[in-house]
């Protein structure tokens, strides 16, 4: 690839995952752009994470302060022009609240913070950010959080499912009592993807338990070139 | 404030001058009556209100050190000679810090937090995680982990159901929130620790080796800045009342031990002071935030980076008394500061409660006025409230204002460093003879291999052995993206970022380790047995232990019995590390865990810090290798004193712990590290709790394979499953590398004994000639026990 593709990674105050998202563009080959919640400017990126957290302290409900920066209104105006977004975890909460994803995410069904490997299969590798697997495949990716529960209106939910919305699935015992098992959606354009597990933390058996989660980063990276 | 909200007027030094004779309560708050005189003499006349509120806290055990001092010296006096060049900073400061080489240095450091969650668990946990971030922050450091030792009553105890899941969501909820990876750490449950839990909470940074900040005020005329959170009314007398005192059951209901809660020791007046403190209005645990904690710590690293602060301390016990007087003590002494500035969360506090708070969230910092708007404005980006307080001083004197009026003036040494100091009665216990006589020797043992095969169940069920994920599932472990080794491994290890910023190969690896039973029967030994469980339990990973911290947990220091638990596992935890060439960089004391004349089990909880030049050629413990050889390293002696067996079959405790032989010890780590190093090992897993049985159990759950094991000729099986002796750990080699690990334990003579070969197509533990046990009943049996309790 000649020209490097560079990939925003907003910072909240409260985000967490920032720096791993970083690391995990850059192993992906992209060139991460740290970007801060109080610029609207995006650094002429051509993508965007929403990284994992507790945005503001998430004291409110989690992303609902998060969503009103400066950054979001910038990163909400591209989305709706194709521009790749993905939400991790308190990132895919910040989209709901943006209304950029349908639905939104509750304390989970157990009412405890949850860290575990956990099996999910991708549903759709069609979005920008799942491209480089295939339907079906089944991935070994960290879950950790308090509020990943996903709930939606039944009719949302079907909704979802008949368009091939679900990104991804929950395998086995769900963690924390996802309507339908769902792990991650995107919207109807496929560039705005949100996602509870964190692919970030499977980019190398070293730190992870796999490296599975490379394929998030790497297919947006495809995505753009093929585009 | 003004002076009509106030129920009593400000009492001013010169009010003082004038009013030799005033009663005050000091009595009530916890001072004894020649410590006050000290307090008039020093002064030459009677302290202020506010004086004396902070005479309180300083000199209160929690933060004196008052008993503790003259045993804690042979730390300092022991540290190994080859320890020197890589001790940084030593015991004193807020953490100590070693070189690790590459230009970076290692700070950790373990505190307690066990009063206060008692009296309110997820507060008093969270907050525990919250001061001791701040301690690794202030020297300048990126906390890049933590691990907490929790102690807890009968697994069963309905108080236990109550305090449990309140201080595992307290740390989860605050370290979560941090984004720090919570890597490891203990659970032990035993009746002793019901109603004085033990929450200890460790915490490790990173920082360049050039860029240590220190809590010093110097420079005449450098401003002081308070910056952080608003203070607030909680956490008053958290130091002297709930800390420097142990609970009263008879007397105190559960409200009124509720709004008395915090963390010190001081005799009959500490229920008069907790009256004192007021209504829950006033509660004496603190409040966390850990979402201004996270901003706080960017906002301090941001701050380091550009070099803006010439010292720096955090607000933890005693709040605002002890920065003030520590930063002033550590420089010249001068110090002007204008209390009134201090933004409040409630405006109706006076100036002693100000003083006195413990809220949250706070740092102090030394900023010379160049420096001054560049400091704002970091603050100002993170949105952290900063205000100048004063300024430092010409002279020795910290003197604060009040609107104008000066309600302080003291030489703060005096209150810093200068307190008293206790050298308290020592009495070996009445019993401890009749204890250690009682071996249990007769004790009836499992003979047949069904009687092995219902004890191997029945110990890896039990609550203190059986699966702890319940427990560790509710802590991010994966966050900083650098955790290399998490529990359920021995230690915890994390790779370091690279001086300029990448990853770098660099690891640290930490375990904390403590054996209340233990030290029960033999606190000299016990505290060594810690230190040794620690040590080994970082070199299984491949990493060699470089410095030691240490939590020491104990009832009242008032009872010379209790007191020659503490003397005996001193001098035994600072011998043990002279011996392992390991220095103590720090640590903290926790007295008063006692209800009535009943103390905790002595329990000195030891972590120790470890560095392994290449984390990919680490050593987990699972065991999954098709074909490797098992290898038992050590001793096996018949040793049952204090054993898991012995409680979980018999509930006995009696006799002499496991032999300590330390210099074993490093020879089993030096085999260890070295092949490691050289990859001749697929897996290791320390020897401890349950013996043999229990640690091959755990190795074989982690990677569902299963094994027969071999009894060595000669050996009781029961012995060999279960014993507890100590410098022991299993490894698996694979064949191809079989011969060279063998020649090198031979030419180091170190006892190694083949005992068993991985089979992926075994599907149970077999204990050839004595019982089979399939995994999938291994696994309920160690799954379910926890979540059978709590949920």
């Amino acid at each position: 690839m000649g020209v490097s593709v560079r990939v925003g990674v907003v910072t909240f105050p409260g985000s967490l995952d920032d720096r791993d998202a970083v690391r995990a563009i850059r192993l992906a080959g992209a060139e991460p752009v740290p970007l801060w919640h109080g610029e609207k400017w995006l650094s002429d990126v051509a993508a965007v994470v929403l990284p994992g957290g507790f945005s503001y302290g998430d004291y409110l409900r989690c992303g609902a302060i998060a969503r009103f920066s400066p950054a979001m209104e910038s990163v909400i105006d591209g989305a709706r022009n194709g521009l790749p977004v993905l939400g991790i975890c308190n990132g895919f909460q910040v989209l709901c609240e943006a209304h950029l994803l349908p639905g939104a995410l509750i304390r989970n069904a157990e009412r405890r913070f949850v860290c575990r490997d956990q099996r999910i299969r991708i549903a759709n590798a069609g979005t920008a950010w799942t491209a480089d697997y295939a339907d079906g495949q089944e991935l070994v990716i960290p879950i950790k959080n308090i509020d990943g529960g996903y709930v939606a209106a039944e009719r949302v939910l079907d909704e979802l499912e008949g368009e091939g919305r679900v990104v991804a699935r929950y395998l086995g015992a769900n963690p924390n009592g996802s309507y339908r098992d769902i792990a991650g959606i995107c919207n109807s354009a496929g560039n705005v993807v949100g996602l509870m597990p964190h692919p970030e933390h499977a980019i190398d058996p070293l730190t992870g338990p796999s490296a599975d989660g490379l394929g998030f980063f790497s297919s947006v990276l495809t995505s753009l070139v093929s585009a | 404030m003004t002076a009509t909200r106030r129920r009593t007027p400000l009492d001013t030094v010169q009010a003082a001058e004038s009013s030799a004779d005033q009663p005050q309560p000091y009595a009530e708050l916890g001072l004894a009556r020649d410590e006050y005189a000290r307090i008039r003499e020093i002064l030459g006349r009677r302290p202020t209100s506010s004086e004396l509120a902070m005479y309180s806290v300083m000199w209160s055990e929690h933060c004196s050190y008052k008993s503790s001092k003259v045993h804690l010296k042979q730390f300092g006096d022991k540290v190994p000679a080859e320890a020197e060049k890589i001790l940084l900073v030593g015991m004193g400061e807020n953490a100590g810090v070693v070189d690790v080489g590459n230009g970076q240095a290692v700070t950790f450091k373990i505190e307690s937090h066990n009063h206060p969650s008692y009296v309110e668990p997820h507060q008093g946990a969270a907050t525990g995680v919250g001061g001791i971030v701040r301690d690794i922050l202030t020297m300048g450091a990126r906390p890049i982990a933590v691990l907490d030792s929790l102690r807890f009553g009968a697994a069963d105890a309905p108080d236990t159901a109550r305090v449990l899941p309140g201080v595992v969501s307290g740390i989860g909820g605050y370290g979560n929130c941090l984004g720090l990876p919570n890597i490891g750490g203990e659970l032990v449950f035993d009746s002793s620790y019901l109603a004085n839990p033990l929450v200890n909470a460790l915490c490790v940074g990173v920082l360049p080796a050039d860029g240590i900040k220190l809590a010093k005020a110097e420079g005449p005329g450098s401003l002081v800045v308070l910056f952080g959170a608003r203070t607030g009314g909680d956490g008053i007398g958290g130091a002297s009342v709930l800390a420097s005192a142990s609970f009263e059951r008879e007397g105190g209901s559960e409200a009124s031990i509720a709004a008395s809660a915090s963390e010190r020791g001081a005799e009959p007046s500490a229920e008069a002071s907790r009256r004192r403190s007021g209504p829950s209005k006033r509660p004496a645990v603190q409040v966390g935030d850990p979402f201004a904690e996270k901003v706080l710590i960017e906002c301090c690293l941001e701050i380091f980076a550009a070099d803006l602060v010439t010292g720096i301390q955090d607000l933890g016990a005693a709040g605002l008394s002890c920065a003030t007087t520590e930063l002033a003590a550590a420089g010249t002494g001068g110090m002007h500061i204008d209390l009134d500035l201090a933004p409040l969360r409630d405006e109706t506090l006076t100036p002693e409660e100000i003083l006195m708070s413990e809220s949250q969230e706070r740092m102090m910092a030394v900023v010379t006025p160049e420096n001054l708007e560049a400091f704002l404005a970091v603050c100002a980006k993170w949105d952290v409230t900063a205000t100048v307080l004063g300024t430092v001083t010409d002279g020795d004197r910290l003197v604060m204002r009040w609107h104008g009026e000066t309600i302080v003036d003291v030489p703060p040494r005096t209150l810093a460093h200068e307190g008293p100091v206790y050298r308290r009665p020592v009495r070996r216990p009445y019993d401890q003879d009749a204890l250690n006589g009682e071996h249990g020797n007769g004790l009836p043992r499992p003979r047949t291999g069904e009687q092995l095969r219902a004890t191997a169940v029945k110990l890896i069920s039990s609550p203190n052995l059986a699966d702890k994920s319940w427990v560790t599932d509710q802590y991010d472990r994966y966050v900083q993206g650098n955790t290399v080794l998490a529990q359920p491994e021995d230690a915890g290890m994390v790779r370091l970022p690279g001086p300029d910023g990448t990853d770098s190969n660099v690891g640290i690896a930490v375990s904390v380790d403590g054996n209340g039973r233990y030290c029960r029967l033999d606190p000299y030994a016990g505290a060594q047995l810690a230190l040794a469980e620690a040590y080994r339990n970082v070199a299984v990973t491949g990493a060699r232990p470089l410095a030691v911290t240490n939590c020491l947990n104990f009832g009242s220091p008032e009872d010379p019995a209790v007191m020659w638990q503490f003397a005996e596992a001193v001098r035994g935890l600072a011998d043990g590390c002279q011996q392992l060439g390991i220095p103590v960089t720090g640590g903290n004391v926790s007295f008063y865990n006692q209800t009535g004349n009943t103390a905790i089990l002595p329990t000195p909880v030891v972590g120790v810090l470890g560095v392994i030049d290449d984390v990919t050629r680490r050593t987990p413990m699972v065991l999954r290798g098709d074909g490797a050889r098992l290898y038992l390293l050590g001793d096996t002696r018949d040793e049952f004193g204090g054993s898991e067996w012995a409680h979980v079959a018999h509930g006995f405790l009696g006799g002499r712990p496991p032999a300590v032989d330390l210099r074993r010890e490093k020879l089993l780590a030096d085999v260890l590290i070295d092949a490691s190093r050289d990859g001749l090992l697929d897996a290791a897993h320390d020897l401890s709790d349950g013996g043999l049985f229990v640690a091959v159990a755990e190795a074989c759950l982690r990677g569902h394979s299963g094994i027969r094991l071999i009894v060595p000729d000669g050996m009781d099986p029961f012995v060999f499953l279960f014993s507890e002796s100590a410098g022991r750990a299993i490894v698996a080699v694979p064949r191809s590398a079989e011969d060279r690990f063998t020649g090198l334990c031979t030419a180091r003579e170190l006892p190694a004994q083949q005992i068993g070969v991985l089979d992926i197509l075994e599907s149970a533990v077999e204990v050839q000639g004595q019982f089979r046990l399939p995994m999938a009943e291994l696994r309920v049996a160690w799954a379910s026990t926890l979540p059978a309790l709590f949920g």
